[in-house]
């Protein structure tokens, strides 16, 4: 059963794509959604015997690399994190096939299509079920080599090309951190197993290492290699840069690997390595750090927005933001909380724009939809659902691990646990903003489309809206259901292992006692910022535009994302190909080659041409010659003899 | 059957092929189909035979197994010592197993002077095999220079335009890192009095002679690796020699170099390799950066190919002077892999050279729509030459870099960024060549694999992914022979700290 769950997707992934032309699209979609329901199925079973039997598994399959003392297995590990982790993966992943069935029904290459997303489903599943180092990053790679197949899969678009070179690139940046990581923790722990490395980290809290000509704290430059890896993978501030590009991919994609699940690996690596990450504070500090910024800083650029993907794709970075300040006031627990219930309605709503796309004949810019919530209707009130879950509007999902975050940060009594706090509830307000906007924009007021768009706008086939529902139901239900337990008073016997928070750091237990203010700040916030977005965008229209004239600078800021690319383009892309011209032209071909063999060659030319002028053929050259020698002999016989 | 001199059979097997085409007579057109046809049922079943001796090594011991020794030289007391070790053991395999895929893919793309065509390659297996196989460096030595001539000949005779300009360049280059080489043996067989290999390894040499002989070891090792800066030889041979030329260029020839180093330098010059590791290193991250991103701007898919091998290979000799566990069975893994998947990716060049005659990037685009099991195989020896998990790349530059962490970490920081550089430059071919709109008219009509393409592939494919998943097939049977080669070498310079405390 443990091992089935995992790798039935694998299965599917290599039928759907090896056999794809002979079972056909219809094939290809059972085949495919068949096996990860049935993967979904059975990760009910497993979490009811993991977590409320309170029965962890590990199951050894067979060794995978051994050198030395290095000795990896492939092997999977099932305690409560994975279990909550499993659950998600399985079931969205699910709703995910199912829809597409009705999304993709247009497209000539279903079968591929079904393939890789059942082949992201099982690397997804491999990196929640490690159990060391080395097989997580087979999984991390693994997503990654998923989502690059994937945003690029309309292969023939310039625009979808780059977007998927430039995931894969951005990731490597984080892997190559993730990487040294690994190497970092074989170094200190002498393995790469985690349960072996979680309890040698005791003993080797108070070490030092030199690595890179500098002494650090063990614990601290692992724990912040590692972290690099999950920037890269959860798209945190820096490293955030392909995310919002990514939204080049199917929309279902979007919302599996872009929203739901693979960005958020990042958050389940830096709590599955919480026994690490709890023995040092300044790795802690910096997740806080990073988490917050980039909380902030997408909600301001998924404020100025206009495609509808994108504002989703920066309220998700915004969201994961969120998930690391809380890991960083070792509220890990309310970090999976989110993450889990994020999936629901994160997913919702990209698969809720996917229908609102599906229906405007692929218009994806909201400056031209509109009034269009009539005819939609049912969209139109999911769309809704998600958002009030993502606002954190009371009793939906939202609200249960939102609050719970923002609570947990006041709770950590830190100076960077107050700054997280506050840059969080100011993130609250333009959360509840930009998705308000999107939709008075999306579904509210004048139709801006034209009229050949507007006529055929319809409703989503049953294949694409029943999933939509399933999810709703989640984010509705998750928060208020999961809240005792992932949070509440159940918190330890419901987590078990799997997480550990040394004493001291006990930001859920004070948030339990957070004053009133605290509790009912974010929700206050959030209805103001629900207010502003229908004064801007329905009761004042020219608003928005005079401030956008008035602070042009600002709004272009804002609109061109903070300028992260084109710095980078400036930094790292254009040197690269500058710097690698150079080398060839000038280096291997001027210097090593004209110094070396090209220059041997042309000066032994030079030299033989030199010598052949002396073969001239004329006799009286070689008896001048001769007579030149024979003086020059005689001569010097004569000096030395008298 | 174990005590049938097995390594003399594979390393001979090919030569009688070869006899046996030269005795082909008939028209141009019987000869050709009976030479190719030889040529490939000789290199079966000579990778037959060389499976025998996967099957009959012991993974237990680190002495060299399966030896054949006669007396050859007596009175110089030089011998025909044939016989393997945890080291050299997969890279005569790798030369059996890549020998008939080279003909096989040879098939059709070879059409003048077929039966000198297969007589090289023929010959060129029994030098090869020949020189992972010599224990007595005079044996060593005629083969390690008798694969030049049959590589010559073939680019210089079914090469492309410029094919006599890289012949040459090719031919210099190695042979003049040889003449140093032949310099040092001969120091070494004068100071030990034989030339042994298992002796010499046993002998120890003064530090300021190991430091000569580590040099002009260097040089021609270097060459042949090949290691900045003097790897300038490989792009050009590359683009001019045939597509199989290149896959055995690739796959095996660059290969001796770091044989080279893991036979004679590191155990025989422990001392000097210790002194030079820097050196080592330095030209190594040089080699892993500079060149990868010579890569990225490259317009001619084999010459990228050709600068990927030189960034893959950097890896492999920082692993080797790593010397940890890791880092040394990563660098051996990481030769047989790049082996692997730099001679498929060259045919996969080829395979696209074969119907549009060009190698330039820019002239092709959109191949998926056509060719999409084309497209399918691409892909995946593109991830392995990136290093996904799950493939055989990853395997050998992640061990080498962990290992290589353990006592240097600014190696491993620099050389790791050879992983994103890697990423970029495979990942930008492979968009430029497969992906995009098929807009060329010429391209609109080209064939996807056929079944000899995919015959040639499928094993490829096969041992790529074997590799990945399962590697302990391979690195088992290296445990024993580089536990002895680090312990020896550990050994070596604890005896000399041991003198210099003594003497202070």
């Amino acid at each position: 059963m443990y091992v089935a769950a995992v790798f039935l997707p694998l299965i599917g992934a290599i039928v759907a794509g090896l056999f794809g032309r002979w079972i056909g699209d219809r094939g290809a979609q059972v085949v495919t959604c068949g096996l990860v329901g049935l993967s979904a199925i059975l990760s009910i079973p497993i979490f009811l015997a993991v977590v409320i039997g309170g029965q962890p598994q590990s199951i050894e399959l067979f060794t995978w690399m051994q050198s030395g003392s290095l000795d990896a297995s492939w092997a999977l590990k099932f305690d409560t994190l994975t279990a909550v982790m499993l659950i998600v993966v399985t079931w969205v992943s699910f709703m995910v096939h199912v829809y597409s069935i009705g999304y993709m029904h247009h497209d000539h290459s279903i079968p591929r299509f079904q393939s890789y997303l059942s082949l992201f489903t099982f690397f997804m599943l491999m990196l929640v079920t490690a159990d060391n180092l080395i097989q997580l990053f087979f999984g991390w790679e693994g997503v990654g080599l998923a989502s690059y197949l994937l945003i690029g899969f309309w292969y023939e678009k310039p625009s979808a090309n780059a977007a998927a070179i430039k995931a894969f690139i951005v990731n490597r940046v984080g892997d190559f951190g993730f990487a040294l990581g690994i190497f970092g923790a074989f170094f200190l722990f002498d393995s790469v197993v985690f349960d072996a490395i979680f309890a040698a980290a005791p003993d080797k809290a108070a070490e030092t290492v030199v690595f890179f000509g500098t002494e650090w704290h063990a614990i601290t430059i692992i724990c912040l290699l590692l972290f690099v890896g999950a920037m890269g993978k959860s798209a945190q501030l820096g490293l955030h840069t392909w995310l919002p590009d990514a939204m080049e991919g199917p929309t279902p994609v979007s919302a599996l690997i872009h929203a739901a699940t693979m960005v958020t690996a990042g958050v389940f690596m830096v709590a599955r390595m919480s026994p690490l990450f709890e023995y040092s504070d300044t790795a802690l500090t910096v997740v806080t750090l990073v988490g917050a910024f980039t909380a902030i800083f997408a909600a301001t650029v998924g404020c100025v927005q206009n495609d509808i993907k994108r504002i989703i794709a920066y309220s998700t970075c915004s969201q994961l933001g969120y998930m690391f300040f809380a890991i960083g006031v070792s509220a890990y627990q309310a970090a999976i909380f989110h993450l889990m219930t994020h999936a629901f309605f994160k997913a919702l709503l990209f698969l809720g724009a996917g229908s609102v796309i599906h229906a405007m004949s692929d218009e994806q810019d909201i400056r031209r939809m509109g009034g269009i919530w009539r005819h939609i209707k049912l969209t139109w009130a999911l769309m809704w659902i998600g958002s009030l879950a993502l606002a954190g509007i009371p009793f939906f999902a939202g609200y249960f691990s939102k609050d719970m975050i923002l609570e947990a940060a006041w709770g950590a009594h830190t100076p960077v646990g107050t700054l997280a706090f506050w840059l969080g509830i100011g993130a609250a307000f333009l959360t509840a903003f930009y998705s308000w906007r999107l939709l008075i924009l999306t579904f509210h007021g004048q139709p801006r489309a034209d009229e050949h768009v507007m006529a055929h706008v319809h409703e989503s086939p049953p294949v694409m809206t029943v999933p939509l529902i399933v999810l709703a139901i989640g984010a509705i239900f998750a928060g208020f259901v999961g809240y005792e337990s992932f949070v509440g008073h159940g918190m330890q016997e419901f987590w078990g292992n799997s997480i550990l928070v040394l004493k001291g750091h006990d930001a859920i237990e004070n948030a339990h006692h957070a004053p009133f203010w605290v509790k009912t700040l974010p929700v206050f916030v959030a209805l103001a910022g629900i207010a502003m977005a229908y004064l801007f965008y329905m009761f004042a229209p020219a608003l928005p535009k005079m401030l956008a004239a008035r602070f042009q600078g600002a709004y272009q800021f804002l609109l061109n994302k903070w300028y992260f690319d084109e710095l980078y383009d400036f930094l790292f892309v254009k040197p690269a190909f500058v710097l690698g011209q150079g080398f060839w032209k000038t280096g291997d071909g001027a210097l090593i080659d004209g110094l070396g063999p090209d220059g041997v060659a042309a000066a032994s030319r030079d030299i033989a041409r030199r010598m052949s002028w002396l073969q001239s053929g004329y006799v009286y050259h070689y008896a001048f010659a001769m007579i030149i020698g024979v003086a020059a002999f005689v001569t010097w016989y004569m000096f030395n003899m008298g | 059957m174990s005590d049938w001199p097995l390594l003399t059979i594979t390393t001979f097997l090919p030569l009688v092929g070869a006899l046996f085409i030269l005795t082909i007579r008939g028209t141009p057109d019987v000869v050709a189909r009976n030479a190719r046809n030889v040529a490939l049922l000789t290199s079966l079943a000579t990778f037959l035979v060389s499976l025998l001796v996967w099957v009959y090594f012991d993974p237990n011991t680190a002495a060299f197994q399966l030896v054949d020794k006669a007396r050859w030289l007596p009175g110089s007391n030089i011998s025909y010592h044939m016989g393997v070790d945890g080291i050299s053991m997969f890279f005569v395999l790798l030369s059996t197993f890549l020998t008939p895929i080279c003909i096989l893919a040879s098939w059709e793309a070879i059409e003048t002077r077929v039966k000198e065509y297969m007589i090289s390659f023929l010959v060129l297996e029994t030098m090869m095999v020949g020189m992972f196989c010599a224990l007595d460096t005079v044996l060593f030595y005629v083969f390690f220079e008798g694969v030049l001539i049959p590589m010559f000949i073939i680019i210089g005779v079914w090469g492309g335009p410029r094919r006599v300009y890289a012949a040459f360049k090719f031919f210099l280059y190695t042979l003049a890192g040889s003449v140093l080489m032949l310099l040092a043996l001969l120091a070494m067989y004068f100071q030990a009095g034989t030339t042994d290999i298992p002796s010499l390894m046993a002998h120890g040499y003064p530090f300021e002679m190991q430091i000569w002989l580590w040099l002009a070891f260097f040089v021609s090792f270097a060459v042949k690796v090949p290691m900045w800066p003097v790897h300038t030889w490989l792009p050009d041979a590359h683009v001019e020699a045939p597509t199989a030329g290149s896959v055995i260029l690739a796959g095996v020839l660059l290969k001796m170099g770091a044989y080279g180093f893991l036979r004679f330098s590191v155990p025989m010059l422990p001392l000097a390799s210790e002194y030079f590791t820097p050196l080592v290193y330095t030209l190594s991250i040089v080699a892993v950066v500079y060149t990868s991103l010579v890569a990225l701007v490259q317009e001619d898919m084999k010459k990228l190919i050709a600068y990927s091998s030189v960034a893959h290979m950097g890896f492999v000799t920082i692993g080797i002077f790593a010397l940890t566990p890791q880092a040394v069975e990563g660098a051996l893994f990481q030769m047989l892999s790049h082996g692997i998947v730099s001679g498929a990716l060259f045919l996969c060049v080829g395979v696209v050279y074969d119907r549009m005659h060009t190698r330039e990037i820019g002239r092709y685009g959109g191949l998926v729509q056509r060719m999409p099991k084309y497209a399918a195989v691409f892909m995946l020896f593109m991830l392995a030459s990136v290093g996904l998990p799950g493939t055989s790349g990853f395997v050998g530059e992640f061990l080498v870099l962990l290992g290589v962490f353990q006592v240097n970490s600014w190696v491993a920081l620099f050389a790791a960024s050879g992983l994103i550089l890697g990423a970029a430059y495979m990942l930008y071919l492979y968009r430029r060549v497969v992906f995009g709109k098929l807009v060329r008219e010429d391209l609109r009509s080209i064939l996807d694999l056929s079944g000899r393409e995919i015959a040639v592939f499928a094993p490829l494919v096969a041992v790529v992914l074997w590799m990945g998943i399962y590697p302990s097939s391979f690195l088992g049977y290296m445990h024993a022979s580089v536990a002895n080669l680090i312990d020896k070498y550990q050994l070596a310079l604890s005896a000399v700290d041991a003198v210099s405390m003594a003497a202070r």
